[in-house]
């Protein structure tokens, strides 16, 4: 029995009207993309074209000066590589430390529920916030001064929320038979997460690590505000001493400037080869930015082929 | 998990590590309309010492940075006008005595528009334009002056808390701070830059140097000052007095315990030496050599306070603060 012709043909062009509404949305949804993609590359081929003739190698190895042409960013990028150094060592341990503990011990009750609800409010506090209790406790009440620890142990603050998120986002996704498997054959608890958990779990919360360090690298408003400096035409002291015990860490009570301020500092100059300046200084820390991002897809990459469930 | 392990101990060992490590460190904070002058100052400075002494030079503003200064956290700061009665204050109650160093002048800029008409101001046009009064009701030029174009007026100032905002609002309209709120405002004077150039009906202040690195972009409007002349912004203008009342000087601020310590001591000398030389090549208007020597002498002789008792003098001129400084 075979549909009535006109009933056929109402059907064809009910499919070609809906491959149509497809096809449209396809289209949006690519120019869409489109629209991200160009204003990201048109920024960033602007920076490049005006900063084109400063990005030279005296350009890293010059601290800042008066003149815009021999003006370079040595403290600037030594800073910002030193404050993540800090803002990784503390964030790390204290956040993956953190998503274990609430997603594999502790115990279902109203203080976890509070605990948890406050750590996804954190991940939504202005940085600026995070500035004014730096300034507070770690340079007035604790007496750490503007230096290179206060802004780690700052920016620290400011990622752990997206580190502690990213370790129980990791872990949630790991099977709970593996859990079972584990205790089945008498592993701890401890072993089963030593052991299986975070080396599963780890591509995940290495790229919540890296987002985190990406967004702290570009961070200006709690850096200012607990004091960075803007002139700084020498750096901390080196880590490596040549008298025992051969290593130093009075580089982390150091003044210190990072990359954003000193941009910052350069878009407010008067003098236009300043913007210049400004515009290379953009493009080096957007290279940063994308190296750190590569480094993450890259690690997740090699640890992923290690896991064989 | 030997990484995470070492990453902690590492970190928790380098935060213990007590100790002050600020030897041959010169701390200067404050104004940005000073920064550049002392950035060069500081550069040159380190060059000739080969790094064996320090200086690090912050931005947080006129009162931002004598926050700091009067709780002793800073060695040298950075003003754009002279200390307050408040914050003499302050500084007295933490026990800070202050060395006042004038370092030259900056002439307050008011920008209009290549294609304007517009030529010369009074300072009463100006009040009649900035006055707190003068908000939502005064919106077109010739409101201001019957001969101006009847066309919008587009106003472009600095943010609330520069203290070129504090002084262009007391030299126009008496008070302090008093301006309309209803003008495109910015702490970054290239803002205000670009909004004047693109606009035929737009006017603005700001720093000389940012009219002079702009000259192809901007005309300066001449100030008719008390004598009745219209006068151009210029270095000559600025040392003869005659451009008035919005020429202002720039200062430094020397923590007398700070000038104890050696560095601090070479940085300021260094400064009194080449701070000339350094304003004139950021486009400020240096003071005569005899400014200099004055406050060396009063470095000497160990002359501390200041010579503007409290309040921020407006229209000043170089001889008159020449003469007050002789007296301190």
């Amino acid at each position: 029995m075979s549909l009535p012709a006109e009933e056929i043909a109402a059907i064809r062009a009910n499919i070609a009207s809906r491959k149509i509404r497809d096809l449209i949305f396809t289209g949006i949804g690519i120019l869409c993309l489109g629209i991200a993609m160009m204003t990201i590359a048109a920024l960033f081929v602007d920076m490049l074209v005006t900063g084109w003739e400063r990005l030279r190698p005296e350009f890293f190895t010059e601290f800042p000066s008066r003149r815009a042409g021999q003006a370079g960013i040595l403290s600037a990028w030594v800073g910002s590589v030193l404050v993540m150094l800090v803002t990784a060592a503390v964030a790390v341990p204290l956040g993956v430390a953190a998503g274990i503990w609430l997603e594999e011990y502790a115990p279902k009750h109203w203080i976890t529920d509070v605990i948890e609800i406050n750590i996804n409010n954190l991940a939504g506090v202005p940085s600026i916030i995070y500035g004014l209790l730096a300034l507070g406790l770690f340079v007035y009440t604790f007496g750490l001064g503007q230096s290179v620890r206060t802004a780690g142990l700052t920016l620290a603050l400011l990622i752990l929320p997206v580190v502690i998120v990213a370790t129980r986002e990791a872990i949630r996704s790991i099977p709970q038979m593996i859990r079972e498997a584990a205790y089945a054959l008498g592993a701890t608890k401890w072993q089963t997460v030593k052991d299986h958990i975070l080396p599963y779990s780890m591509p995940g919360i290495l790229t919540g690590i890296i987002i985190g360090l990406s967004r702290a690298i570009g961070e200006t408003a709690p850096i200012i505000t607990i004091g960075a400096l803007t002139f700084i035409a020498f750096l901390p002291p080196a880590p490596i001493t040549d008298v025992a015990p051969y290593v130093s860490f009075e580089w982390l009570k150091a003044p210190f400037t990072v990359m954003p301020i000193q941009i910052f500092n350069w878009t407010s100059r008067p003098d236009p080869n300043f913007h210049q300046n400004a515009a290379a200084a953009g493009v080096i820390l957007v290279a940063m930015t994308l190296s750190m991002n590569a480094l993450a897809i890259w690690l997740r990459y090699r640890l992923r082929k290690n896991i064989k469930w | 998990m030997n990484f995470t392990r070492k990453t902690v101990f590492v970190a928790l060992a380098g935060l213990m590590a007590a100790g002050v490590a600020q030897a041959q460190l010169v701390k200067v904070d404050g104004s940005s309309t000073v920064y550049p002058v002392t950035e060069g100052v500081a550069e040159e400075f380190q060059k000739a010492k080969k790094g064996a002494m320090k200086v690090t030079v912050g931005i947080s503003g006129t009162g931002g940075g004598f926050k700091k200064f009067c709780r002793g956290e800073t060695d040298v700061q950075n003003a754009s006008r002279p200390i307050t009665a408040k914050e003499m204050e302050d500084c007295a109650k933490a026990g800070v005595k202050y060395y006042e160093i004038p370092v030259a002048f900056d002439a307050l800029t008011v920008v209009v528009n290549p294609k304007s008409t517009i030529k010369q101001l009074t300072i009463a046009e100006l009040k009649t334009m900035w006055e707190p009064a003068a908000q939502g009701k005064v919106t077109k030029w010739n409101q201001v002056n019957p001969s101006f174009p009847d066309a919008p007026l587009k106003l472009f100032g600095a943010g609330a808390d520069s203290g070129t905002f504090e002084y262009f609002s007391e030299a126009v309209t008496g008070k302090a701070k008093s301006s309309r709120g209803d003008y495109t405002a910015s702490e970054d004077d290239n803002v205000l830059v670009q909004g004047v150039q693109r606009d035929v009906n737009a006017i603005g202040y700001f720093g000389y140097a940012y009219y002079a690195e702009n000259k192809n972009k901007l005309k300066a409007v001449a100030i008719v000052n008390a004598a009745g002349k219209a006068v151009e912004p210029s270095e000559a203008a600025v040392i003869d007095g005659s451009y008035n009342p919005l020429a202002r000087p720039i200062l430094i601020y020397v923590s007398e315990a700070g000038y104890k310590r050696p560095e601090v001591k070479e940085f300021v000398e260094y400064y009194l030496k080449h701070g000339a030389q350094m304003a004139k090549e950021v486009k400020y208007v240096p003071l005569p050599a005899k400014s200099y020597e004055l406050s060396a002498d009063h470095l000497k002789k160990g002359k501390l306070g200041t010579v503007f008792g409290g309040k921020n003098e407006i229209g000043i001129k170089i001889e008159e603060l020449l003469a007050r400084e002789a007296k301190l």
